[in-house]
C-alpha cells in the first residue's frame, strides 16, 4: 500500500502533517483519517484481535470498523478503543496498538491462536466452573485481565463536553444521494431540516463511487446541493455528527465530534451530546457491506471492496495488487471500475459465472486460504477442482449489501427478508414518523435513491402541512442488482465472522450443535456481535451460518433486538454538564455572600446552601460555635436566615375553605393577624409535612413549608386544588424566593427589633402584622423555632442581604450573633420539635402526639385514611425523648434502640434514634427517638447500639421536650 | 419522550413530575372503608390505553395524560378539571 501520486478528493496535499503510531513517526496530509494515512504510510499491522491475538489491519472505511481499534493519546490519557477509521488525522496525533504486548509485531498472547482449538466458544463456561473457591481468587482476577481490548485511562478525564437540544421538522439521517435529494425538496419548500452526516465531508457514497448524476460526475452534484442547502437560512447542516438512537416520540440521540480532529482543542467541547426531536424523519444511512467467511479472512490487507474503493477515490491510497472476491454484481462493475481508473486488479473470484470481457483475469469458485505472517501476500483459491494460489497485496471483498436500517428497529420493530437482495429490509411505520429511503430501504441504484429520498420528503411534507411540488429528479444509473448468497466457503480452516470478537463459523456451528439454536442464545454464548462494532459487519453471516446448521430459514431464524446506540458514545459526552457544580442547581439564599464572608462552612439542604456554624478565633472544633450560638439564643438574641423555607401564598374568597381541606387542623377559624401551626397528611393518612399558616387579611393567607418539602406540598396543594376544588375561588402561588425571611430569637429579641423598627408593634405569641423597615414594606411574625421569645421579619428578596448584615450588627451589639444550621437544630431539639429527620414518610399525626390536631369536624386530605386500625395505638412507633444516662457519653442519630438485657438483633428493636444533639442548655446528650408505645414508657431504660459506628449508651425514655416543657419563655 | 401541557404545549419529559394512575381524581366518599382501600392502592396496569397524572413543574398545571402502554404513543393531555 501506498499514496497515489494524484487524486485523493477528501485530501489537502499542501499540509502535511506529522503523526506516530506505536511510537513511529509518520507523515499523513489534511484530510487523511488514521486509518488512511496508515495505509497511505504502508502500515497493515495495527492492532490485535479479542481472543486469539491475530493480526489485524484496517477493514472498512467508515464506523462499523470492527479491526482497526487503538489507542489514541488526549489529554494527556490514552483512550482506548478509537476506530482509526472516525478519527481525523491532526498534527501531532499519538496513536497505538492496543491488546498487544510487548508489540504489535511480537505479541506474547498469540500463542493463544495456537491454542485455539481449546479456546472455542463457551470455553470460559466449561473451563472456569469448578472448584468453586477458586473463582473469585483465580479465575476471575485471570479472566479480567485477559478479557476487553483497551485499557480505560484510570484519571478522571477532565476534558469538556458539551450536551444540546435542537427540534426541526424534518431530521434527514445520512447525506448520500437519497439524504441530499430528500433534505433539497424539503427545505426547498421552506421546512426547518436538519441533515446529519456521520462523516466529516457530506456526500455519503457519492465521494467513494463514481456515479454519474445529471451528466456529471456525483461529486459535482452533491457539492452543488450542498452549497444550494447551505445558502437556506432553514437548514442546519451538522458533520461529524452520529445519530445514534430513536426514542419516542421523535427524539432521536446524537453524537458530534467537535475538535477530536483538532490538535489543540483547548476548551472547546470534545463532542456534544445531541437530542434532536423531529416532527418528521427520515433515515438514509445507507447499506454496509459485508464480508465473506472464507479461512484466514482476517489477515491484514483483507478488506472490505466499497472501503478500498473509499480510500482510493477519496484518500488516493494505492491498494498494489488486488484481488476481488465477490458474489454480486455491484462487486463485478466496482472492479471494473477501479481498474479503468488504473488499480492493479489481478483477479475477480465469484462462485457464480462471470462474462470474460474484463481488463482482469476471472475466476468461477472462491478463496479458500490466504498466506503472510502480519499481512497478505497471497490468496488461494479454488476453480474447477483446482487450487491456485495468486500473490496479491490486498483481497477486497463484497459479500452483499446490508441496508443500515438500525435505527428504524430501535423501538422493537422488526425487519423482514428480502430474497431479492439476500438482506433484511425495513417495515413500514417501524418508528413512527420516520421513513427510510434508499440503500437503508435496500433500494441500492442511484436513481433509486434520488427517487425514494424526493418522493419521502414530499410525504413528510405533506404530513407537516406543507406543499410542494415533486421536483425533476437528476438523471442517473438505475441498473438492477444481482446477488447468490455465499455466506461461508466451504474449506479448511478458520473462517472469522465476528473479526473484532473472534467468532469463527465453527464457533456459531458449535453453538447450534450444543443447543443454542436461537439466534438471541447463539449471540450469547459466542459473543457474536457483541463488541464495540456490535456486529455491523458479521450478525448477518452468523444467523446465516446459524440457519444452515440447523437446518432453518434465514427469515425463520431472524435477527437479534436491535438496541441503540448505533456507534458507541462517550459516557463523557452522555454526562456532560452532569459533574461537579453543574452535577444539581444550587440554590443561595440572599445572605450567602455575607455568612461566606463571616467564614461559615456551608451545608446543603436539599439544592439550597446554608451556613452550619460561625467559627471564631479560638474555637476548638465546629462544636464549640454551636454551643456559642446556641447559648446566644438563650441567653441574648440569635439571628438566622430562614428564607428556605417554602412560602406560598393563597388568596380568594374560598382561601380558608381550601386550607381547612388541605390541614388537619381548622384554619378558617383564624383571625387575621394571626398564625397557626398545621399539620397536613398525604393521602394515604402519614405526615406529610408541617409549618405555619398565617392569615394576613381575610382572604389572603401565607403558609410555610419545611425547605426539604416545599416542592412537594406547592405539587400537592395544585393537585388538590385543580382535581378536587377547580371551582372554588381560590389561587396558589409559591413566593419562596420573593421574601428573605430572618429568625431574631431570644430574650433580647425585643431589644433587637425596637432598634431596628423603632417602634415594635405590640405583638402577641403567634401574631403578625406589617411593619416597615427603612421605608420597605415588611412583614413580621411572632413565631419560634427555638423555644425562646422570638420573631421573624420578612421584606423582599432585593432587601435581604442588607437586612441579615443589619441584624446581625445589631445581635453582635447585644451580646448575640449569627447562628448556623447546628445551633438551629440543638435548639429544636432542646424543644422537642420535630423536622423530617422525624417526618420520615412513616408517621403518622399520632405517632408524633399531634392527634388532636386531627379535626372531627370536617373532612381532608387524609383523614380517610388515618383512621385506619393499625395506624394508631401501641403497636406504633411514637415519638419519645431520650437522654444519655451517662450526659457525656456520645449518642448518634440512626442508632436502634434495644431492652439492655437483649442482644442487638432486629427482633429486639424497639426503635431508633431520628435525631441528636449535645445541649449546652442542659449539659448533656439529648436525642429524638421512634420508640414502640413510647409514650407510655417514659422513665423506662434502653440501650443505643450503633453498630456502624460502634457506639453503645444507656438512654433513658423521657418527654421529647427537654426544655421549658410549659413554653413559657416563648409564649410570655 | 415528550408530553402535551395544556397550558405550554408539547414538552420534555424532564419538565415534568409524575404522581401515578388517574385513579387519584376520583376520592371515596368519607366513610367507604373498602373504597379507600381499593383507592390507596390497588390498580389495573392495563396493557395498552391508559391514563395518568403529570405535573408541569414549570407553569403548575396538573395534566391528565393519555397514552398507550404497548406503543408507548401519547395520545393527548388534559388539564385535571375536564378529566374526571
Amino acid at each position: 500500500m501506498k499514496r497515489r501520486d494524484t487524486g485523493g478528493s477528501a485530501l489537502n496535499r499542501a499540509r502535511k502533517l506529522g503523526f506516530s503510531f506505536d511510537g513511529r513517526a509518520l507523515t499523513g496530509v489534511e484530510g487523511d483519517t488514521l486509518a488512511s494515512s496508515l495505509l497511505a504510510n504502508g502500515v497493515r499491522l495495527c492492532g490485535r484481535s479479542f481472543k486469539y491475538h491475530r493480526p489485524r489491519g484496517v477493514m472498512t472505511a467508515g464506523s462499523e470498523e470492527p479491526n482497526a481499534l487503538m489507542e489514541v493519546l488526549r489529554d494527556g490519557a490514552w483512550h482506548p478503543n478509537i476506530r482509526a477509521t472516525m478519527q481525523e488525522l491532526h498534527q501531532g496525533l499519538n496513536a497505538r496498538a492496543q491488546n498487544c504486548w510487548p508489540s504489535v509485531q511480537c505479541d506474547v498472547m498469540a500463542v493463544n491462536d495456537l491454542l485455539s482449538p481449546f479456546l472455542g466458544a463457551g470455553f470460559y463456561y466449561k473451563t472456569f466452573m469448578w472448584p468453586r473457591a477458586f473463582w473469585e481468587g483465580l479465575y476471575e482476577p485471570l479472566i479480567r485481565r485477559a478479557a476487553g481490548l483497551g485499557r480505560l485511562p484510570q484519571s478522571h478525564q477532565g476534558a469538556p463536553h458539551e450536551k444540546a437540544f435542537a427540534f426541526c421538522d424534518l431530521l434527514v439521517i445520512g447525506s448520500g444521494p437519497a439524504g441530499l435529494m430528500a433534505a433539497l425538496v424539503a427545505a426547498k419548500a421552506g421546512a426547518d431540516v436538519i441533515l446529519c452526516e456521520e462523516d466529516r465531508q457530506m456526500g455519503g457514497r457519492i465521494l467513494s463511487d463514481m456515479a454519474q448524476i445529471d451528466g456529471g460526475a456525483g461529486a459535482d452534484w452533491a457539492a452543488g446541493v450542498l452549497a444550494e442547502l447551505e445558502s437556506l437560512p432553514n437548514v442546519r447542516l451538522m458533520p461529524r455528527t452520529s445519530v445514534f438512537g430513536a426514542y419516542d416520540g421523535g427524539v432521536y440521540g446524537a453524537l458530534e465530534r467537535v475538535s477530536l480532529h483538532m490538535t489543540a482543542p483547548g476548551r472547546t467541547p470534545r463532542e456534544c451530546y445531541w437530542r434532536i426531536t423531529a416532527k418528521r424523519t427520515i433515515l438514509a444511512t445507507g447499506a454496509l457491506e459485508r464480508p465473506i467467511a472464507h479461512p484466514d479472512n482476517d489477515r491484514p490487507g483483507t478488506m472490505l471492496l466499497g472501503a478500498i474503493a473509499s480510500y482510493w477515490h477519496r484518500f488516493a491510497v494505492d491498494p498494489g495488487r488486488v484481488v476481488v472476491f465477490g458474489n454480486n454484481d455491484h462487486a463485478l462493475a466496482k472492479a471494473r471500475a477501479l481498474a479503468a481508473d488504473g488499480m492493479d486488479i489481478r483477479a475477480y473470484i465469484d462462485p457464480r459465472e462471470v462474462s470474460a470481457d474484463t481488463p482482469f483475469k476471472t475466476y468461477q469458485g472462491e478463496v479458500i486460504g490466504t498466506r503472510g505472517r502480519h499481512g497478505l501476500h497471497s490468496v488461494t483459491l479454488r476453480h474447477q477442482g483446482r487450487e491456485i494460489r495468486l500473490d496479491a497485496d490486498t483481497l477486497a471483498l463484497s459479500g452483499g449489501w446490508n441496508p443500515s436500517l438500525h435505527l428504524a428497529c430501535h423501538m422493537n420493530g422488526r425487519p423482514v427478508w428480502d430474497e431479492g437482495i439476500a438482506a433484511f429490509v425495513p417495515r413500514d411505520a417501524m418508528v413512527p414518523g420516520l421513513q427510510v429511503v434508499g440503500a437503508a430501504a435496500g433500494i441500492f441504484s442511484t436513481h433509486g435513491a434520488l427517487d425514494s429520498g424526493a418522493r419521502a420528503a414530499m410525504q413528510a411534507l405533506d404530513a407537516l402541512g406543507m406543499h410542494a411540488t415533486p421536483p425533476d429528479l437528476p438523471q442517473s444509473e438505475d441498473t438492477p442488482y444481482a446477488i447468490t448468497p455465499l455466506w461461508q466457503v466451504q474449506a479448511r480452516g478458520r473462517a472469522w465472522l465476528d473479526f473484532a470478537n473472534d467468532v469463527t463459523t465453527k464457533d456459531v456451528a458449535q453453538a447450534a450443535r450444543e443447543g443454542f439454536v436461537s439466534v438471541e442464545h447463539m449471540k450469547r454464548y459466542t459473543t457474536q456481535g457483541m463488541a464495540p462494532d456490535q456486529g455491523k459487519s458479521s450478525n448477518m453471516g452468523a444467523l446465516a451460518v446459524l440457519a444452515d446448521a440447523t437446518g432453518g430459514s434465514i427469515p425463520g431464524t431472524g435477527t437479534t433486538t436491535f438496541r441503540p446506540p448505533f456507534v458507541p458514545v462517550s459516557i463523557a459526552a452522555l454526562g456532560a454538564g452532569g459533574y461537579g457544580p453543574s452535577f444539581a442547581p444550587q440554590r443561595f439564599t440572599t445572605s450567602d455572600a455575607q455568612t461566606r464572608k463571616m467564614g461559615a462552612p456551608m451545608i446543603e439542604a436539599g439544592l439550597w446552601y446554608r451556613p452550619s456554624h460561625f467559627p471564631r478565633a479560638g474555637d476548638r472544633d465546629w462544636r464549640c460555635a454551636c454551643n456559642r450560638e446556641t447559648l446566644h439564643v438563650r441567653h441574648a438574641v440569635g439571628v438566622c436566615d430562614v428564607s428556605t423555607l417554602g412560602k406560598i401564598d393563597v388568596q380568594g374568597p374560598d382561601a380558608a375553605r381550601f386550607l381547612d381541606f388541605v390541614y388537619t387542623n381548622t384554619m378558617s377559624s383564624l383571625k387575621p393577624g394571626r398564625v397557626r401551626y398545621g399539620l397536613m397528611l398525604r393521602e394515604d393518612g402519614h405526615v406529610m409535612d408541617d409549618g405555619t399558616c398565617a392569615r394576613l387579611s381575610g382572604q389572603h393567607f401565607l403558609i410555610t413549608t419545611t425547605t426539604a418539602a416545599a416542592g412537594e406540598v406547592m405539587r400537592h396543594l395544585d393537585f388538590v386544588q385543580q382535581a378536587y376544588c377547580a371551582d372554588w375561588a381560590v389561587r396558589l402561588i409559591s413566593v419562596t424566593e420573593a421574601w428573605a425571611q430572618c429568625t431574631i430569637a431570644g430574650p433580647l429579641a425585643d431589644e433587637l427589633l425596637g432598634h431596628l423598627l423603632g417602634d415594635l408593634p405590640d405583638l402577641p405569641f403567634m401574631g403578625c402584622a406589617p411593619v416597615t423597615v427603612g421605608g420597605v414594606d415588611a412583614r413580621l411574625f411572632r413565631i419560634s423555632f427555638s423555644g425562646e421569645r422570638g420573631y421573624e421579619l420578612a421584606v423582599p428578596a432585593r432587601y435581604g442581604a442588607d437586612l441579615y448584615r443589619h441584624l446581625v450588627a445589631l445581635a453582635e451589639g447585644l451580646g448575640g450573633g449569627a447562628y448556623g444550621m447546628e445551633a438551629l437544630n440543638v435548639l429544636r431539639i432542646e424543644k422537642g420539635f420535630v423536622t423530617h429527620a422525624e417526618i420520615d414518610g412513616r408517621v403518622t399525626a399520632f405517632d408524633l402526639g399531634l392527634q388532636g390536631m386531627l379535626s372531627q369536624k370536617k373532612d381532608f386530605i387524609g383523614r380517610a385514611a388515618s383512621q385506619r386500625p393499625r395506624l394508631t395505638g401501641p403497636t406504633r412507633l411514637q415519638l419519645v425523648g431520650l437522654r444519655a444516662v451517662d450526659p457525656q457519653s456520645e449518642i448518634t442519630a440512626g442508632a436502634h434502640l434495644y431492652p439492655g438485657d437483649k442482644p442487638a438483633k432486629a427482633a429486639y428493636g424497639q426503635g431508633h434514634v431520628t435525631s441528636v444533639c449535645y445541649s449546652p442548655t442542659l449539659d448533656s446528650w439529648l436525642g429524638l427517638a421512634l420508640v414502640e408505645n413510647g409514650r407510655a414508657r417514659h422513665g423506662e431504660t434502653l440501650r443505643l447500639d450503633d453498630g456502624l459506628r460502634g457506639i453503645r449508651a444507656d438512654v433513658e425514655i423521657c418527654n421529647p421536650v427537654f426544655f421549658d416543657p410549659e413554653g413559657g419563655r416563648m409564649r410570655d | 419522550m415528550r408530553l402535551p401541557c395544556p397550558c405550554c404545549g408539547w414538552r420534555d419529559l424532564r419538565e415534568f413530575t409524575y404522581k401515578g394512575a388517574a385513579d387519584a381524581l376520583h376520592r371515596p366518599a368519607p366513610d367507604d372503608a373498602s373504597g379507600w382501600d381499593d383507592h390507596l392502592h390497588n390498580r389495573t396496569n392495563p396493557a395498552g390505553e391508559t391514563r395518568d397524572l403529570w405535573y408541569h413543574d414549570p407553569c403548575g398545571t396538573w395534566v391528565c395524560v393519555t397514552r398507550d402502554t404497548v406503543t408507548h404513543a401519547v395520545i393527548s393531555g388534559v388539564p385535571l378539571e375536564g378529566a374526571r
